[in-house]
């Protein structure tokens, strides 16, 4: 039986991942942040020098690991298959819209289940905005939504983005050209081949167990499977525990040091943004980065628009700021959204809302 | 297709859902199944493989997969 026939097992494939993420917070990633597909891109952008925002500036070897773990895993299983030609460049936008909307919610899906695991509301009112993102994504589906085919390709361009990943690790470990950040949430790591262990460690599992936090939902509401939601399930009560055991359980808003904000309307439209583009784009930011490294050119596309979009997202002050506290007054700076942000997440609804109306399924895949 | 029905020759419709994206194999297979007692899917990915065999086993049909070149053929029953 298939990894992926048994809701048990998904449940403890997610457990273990969320023991993965424990393990990279005790050994210093930020708080609430230990995997963040979202910040970490964010983080490697920074690191490349992309941007310049010299706080989030880290070449994370979680997300390097993710995507060649399963490019091994999918390589060791026969299921490495290298594909492309899906609409690319409407992936790339979707990419760059789902950056968008995580860095004003400040989080990606699975550090919106992190943040809810540690008893931050904010995270729970963006769940709204994610799965009502998700909703208008599934009608779009049931409407006939697709990107179109995707085709067989060269089986190096499949493996491009493993070994760019590979470069970017290289470059991190054997010269001093990438930036690194000396304060700030890019300063915070767990040591690197801890975290390299743990991304590919992850990788491979959440290729096996195909999780996705965009699609678990997606096939609450279409299908009524509950399958993929089981893995969420396992993070969450792993995260759960841990946070409880650990004292790092605050329920409530405006928790400072958390990198989050409670602007309820900006969470709930940056993850509608999220949950919307994932469904377009076939799963969420996780998913595009496990696509990507069993050989999908298309999602290899959309991780690098997510790469460009945290640049921009910067470069241009789209990203939110957390709540925190001022160290030498002890006064409590409410995190917000900027006015850039809001701007640009109004265009990302309205540019997915055209991709989601125009993109239809161009001939009948069904024929007698 | 009725008219080789009413002569005996049973063809079963065929879902190409080769290069889609995922849940379009499923929901091409949950549309096509609505109106055929049988189907034969064409998936080129291991992972939607998999699914639309999970996909028809809960709908309670049995499935045979033909592992062709470059795709599965899984006939849905």
């Amino acid at each position: 039986m298939s990894v992926a026939n048994s809701k048990w097992k998904l449940l403890v494939i997610g457990a273990i991942c969320g023991l993965i993420a424990v393990c990279l917070a005790i050994f210093g990633n930020p708080a609430n942040m230990a995997f963040c597909i979202a910040c970490f891109i964010r983080d490697t952008a920074g690191a490349l020098g992309l941007h310049q925002a010299e706080v989030v500036q880290y070449a994370r070897p979680e997300t390097i690991g993710l995507v060649i773990g399963a490019f091994l895993i999918s390589f060791a299983t026969k299921e490495y298959k290298s594909t492309g030609g899906s609409s690319p460049m409407i992936r790339f936008i979707l990419g760059f819209c789902m950056m968008v909307g995580a860095l004003i919610f400040l989080g990606c899906p699975l550090r919106m289940i992190l943040r809810m695991s540690a008893g931050d509301l904010t995270a729970w009112i963006a769940l709204i905005g994610f799965i009502l993102g998700i909703g208008t994504g599934v009608i779009f589906l049931k409407g006939g939504f697709s990107l179109g085919r995707a085709y067989e390709t060269s089986k190096l361009s499949g493996m491009v983005i493993s070994l760019l990943s590979l470069a970017i690790l290289l470059l991190a470990v054997g010269t001093n050209l990438l930036k690194q950040s000396t304060a700030g949430p890019g300063s915070m790591h767990a040591p690197i081949i801890m975290s390299l262990i743990g991304g590919l460690l992850f990788g491979a599992l959440a290729q096996k167990a195909r999780i996705c936090f965009a699609g678990s939902i997606r096939d609450v509401i279409l299908l009524r499977n509950f399958d993929l939601l089981s893995a969420v399930v396992g993070l969450f009560v792993v995260m759960l525990i841990y946070n409880l055991a650990s004292g790092n359980f605050a329920l409530g808003m405006n928790t400072p040091g958390i990198i989050a904000h409670s602007e309820h309307l900006w969470n709930i439209l940056g993850m509608y943004v999220v949950g919307l583009a994932a469904v377009l784009a076939g799963g969420c930011p996780l998913r595009q980065l496990i696509l990507a490294g069993q050989g999908s050119n298309d999602s290899a596309v959309t991780v690098l628009g997510m790469l460009i979009g945290a640049a921009i997202c910067h470069n241009f002050g789209l990203a939110s700021s957390g709540t925190s506290v001022n160290p030498e007054t002890k006064e409590l700076i409410k995190g917000a959204v900027t006015t850039n942000g809001k701007v640009a997440c109004i265009i990302c609804i309205v540019v997915l809302l055209v991709i989601a109306f125009v993109s239809k399924r161009q001939t009948k895949a069904a024929s007698n | 297709m009725e008219y080789y029905r009413k002569v005996g020759i049973n063809i079963m419709k065929v879902v190409d859902a080769r290069g889609l994206s995922c849940p379009e194999p499923i929901m091409l297979t949950n549309e096509a199944l609505k109106s055929e007692s049988a189907v034969t899917v064409l998936v080129d990915e291991a992972h939607q493989k998999t699914n639309v065999e999970k996909f028809a086993s809960e709908k309670g049909k049995k499935t045979s997969v033909t592992d062709k070149d470059g795709y599965f053929e899984i006939i849905v029953e």
